[in-house]
């Protein structure tokens, strides 16, 4: 699929924009903090649902304003096009339509808009800590499947309950005649989570290796032969290795799995009545060569790679269905100019990618430029070969 | 704030589920603007529920008796004991005209959360009955949301001990779902699709 137009009000420094996209490459241009990466952000919000930069949503609404309105249309194999709607309400819940009609859950118009973003704060996925990269495989699998969003909630509120439980019989306020039963079920919505990322590791793995194979390729001086690895690290102490070939242990097998390694903590659980166990304290392994990318990768390695993993994410997600709009921010300046060109390649075969930069010659692509000032598109050029249609609409 | 019996009546409706504070007040001042004899009809409404309806003593349900009318009705079978949260269920599950058995009404369902366990809710009761009377089988049509299956495993659990067929209705209901908004259709269709636990 791809984005033929992006409208933003009061989102972020835009009061007013439109946003016209090509097919293939546009690119985004402008100094530091005028609102380059607000537009990836808002093209990236209309399919999941939520911000890469915040876990509110009030600071995506214009200062002033109450609510942002955004809006796109794509258009999708065969031509058909679609014109999603959100309206963002911090103050209440959100507003969806889907060609102009209103939708009753906001939910049933994600997902249709396909996007996978990279952004600077994508090194955390190799420097943060293991949640950002449990949140990683979560949301590739919510955007890849959303009945995985209902799987993951149910395990959430079990795991409050069962934590609510564990408290109280520190406390002395409840028996322990009900940890059996929510133990049952946190291992048997736990085992859904489990089942689904392991393959999700095992369809990321290949993917990712051959990404991180093809940036980093023929940098003469570097060792090539350290590629990618990914181990799924279950709480239970077992490392799955990922295996593209490699099929998914049953759910069953998983959830006894699961129970038991829940048993070995159970002294502990008393003591600190929290759940010890389970997907909410697994870990996906990174390595490069023999090393872990934490703590061991350069800069430029951990920015590859977590590079490659959004790469690998787009694969993942092209292989059940539309191919998702790529977007870029400010990948080019970080890299070392074969890296740049090998990326630029790639992103040549893509059916659309939207990309920013504060200065342009760092993107070594031909498409459209629109320039980006203070929450205006104040001009916008078509590159040499291509008559883009990406014009000035906004206003101040 | 405002003052005297308003404020005391938005506090009260306040206290309602489902009403904020706003709601509250806009309430409390339509009640204000009606006739006399409509805001009166309302009182009595609410202190006849008080006076008139209590929990049938065999099965929690509401009843105007000492049982309630299911309870009452020989045309029931005494032998098959379906077992629901709240009254609402039961009135959700007699609209189907599915099930010809009795009830019992556990009051709510397990939640950690809520400080609700198996001792806060009718379970006792509930064991007692199955000693008492002649029951063959127990149907399990606890909410299918995590909570009502919670409560429905650990009843079957407990039930095991004992000599009497426990099913759980079938779950071809949403899940997260409530049993009082599932149509009946659905609602009919989990009850003769229940599998034996
Ligand atoms: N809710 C908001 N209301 C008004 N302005 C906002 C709001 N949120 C962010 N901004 C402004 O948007 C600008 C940042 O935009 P953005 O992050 O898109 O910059 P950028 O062009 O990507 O810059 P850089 O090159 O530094 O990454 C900042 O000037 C910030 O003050
Ligand atoms: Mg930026
Ligand atoms: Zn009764």
């Amino acid at each position: 699929m791809r984005v033929e137009r992006l409208e933003l009000v009061d989102f972020r420094n835009y009061r007013h924009a439109t946003l016209d996209l090509a097919p293939g490459v546009s690119v985004l241009v402008g100094p530091n903090a005028q609102g380059k990466t607000n537009l990836l952000e808002a093209l990236h919000y209309l399919a999941i649902g939520g911000s890469h930069r915040v876990a509110t949503d009030a600071p995506l609404v214009r200062t002033g304003a109450e609510t942002a309105v955004l809006r796109t249309t794509a258009r999708f194999a065969g031509g058909r096009r679609v014109t999603v709607e959100l309206e963002v309400r911090p103050a209440g819940r959100n507003r969806a339509k889907v060609n102009g009609q209103l939708q009753s859950r906001t939910r049933d118009a994600l997902g249709i808009v396909r996007s996978v973003l990279f952004a600077p704060e994508d090194l955390q996925l190799v420097r943060g800590d293991p949640g950002d990269r449990r949140r990683f495989l979560d949301d590739l699998l919510l955007q890849r499947r959303p009945a995985y969003g209902a799987a993951r909630q149910e395990y959430e509120r079990i795991l409050r309950q069962r934590n609510a439980l564990l408290r109280g019989l520190r406390a002395g306020r409840q028996g322990t005649e009900m940890l059996p039963t929510w133990t049952d079920a946190l291992v048997r919505a736990g085992a859904t989570l489990l089942a689904a990322r392991i393959a999700a590791v095992h369809a990321l793995a290949g993917p990712a290796a051959a990404a991180y194979r093809d940036l980093v390729a023929t940098a003469p001086e570097q060792d090539i032969g350290r590629d990618v690895t990914m181990e799924y690290e279950l709480s239970t102490g077992r490392s799955v290795t990922a295996d593209p070939h490699a099929g998914v242990p049953a759910p069953a097998e998983l959830a006894e799995e699961l129970r038991a390694g829940v048993a070995d903590v159970a002294v502990a659980e008393r003591d600190r009545a929290m759940t010890l166990a389970g997907p909410h304290r697994d870990e996906l392994f990174l390595g490069v060569g023999d090393l872990p990318a934490k703590g061991f990768a350069s800069h430029g390695e951990q920015w590859s790679l977590a590079l490659a993993l959004r790469l690998a994410s787009r694969e993942v997600l092209h292989e059940v269905g539309e191919e998702p709009v790529v977007l870029l921010d400010d990948v080019f300046a970080e890299l070392d100019a074969g890296r740049r060109r090998r990326l630029a390649d790639r992103c040549t075969r893509f059916e659309q990618v939207v990309v920013t930069a504060a200065v342009d010659d760092d993107v070594p692509l031909e498409g459209p430029r629109s320039f980006v000032h203070a929450g205006t598109l104040v001009a916008a050029w078509p590159s040499a070969d291509d008559g883009g249609s990406a014009d000035e609409r906004g206003t101040g | 704030m405002y003052e005297g019996p308003v404020q005391d009546l938005i506090e009260e409706l306040g206290r309602l589920p489902g009403v904020g504070p706003k709601s509250a007040q806009r309430l409390a001042f339509h009640l204000l603007a009606v006739d006399r004899a409509d805001a009166e009809r309302l009182a009595r409404a609410i202190v006849q529920l008080k006076e008139r309806v209590r929990f049938c003593a065999r099965c929690f349900n509401v009843s105007e008796h000492e049982e309630c009318r299911v309870c009452r009705d020989p045309r029931r079978d005494p032998s098959v004991l379906c077992v629901v949260e709240e009254p609402r269920d039961v009135q959700a599950i007699e609209k189907t005209g599915e099930f010809r058995g009795r009830y019992h009404v556990l009051g709510g369902a397990i939640s950690p959360i809520d400080g609700v366990g198996p001792d806060q809710l009718h379970i006792r009761q509930l064991v007692a009955r199955l000693g008492e009377e002649d029951i063959g089988e127990v149907v399990l049509a606890t909410n299918p949301n995590i909570e009502g299956e919670a409560t429905a495993s650990y009843l079957g659990r407990l039930l095991k001990a004992m000599d009497v067929r426990v099913s759980r209705i079938a779950s071809g209901l949403p899940v997260g779902g409530d049993l009082e908004y599932a149509d009946e259709v659905t609602l009919g269709r989990a009850f003769s699709g229940r599998r034996e636990l």
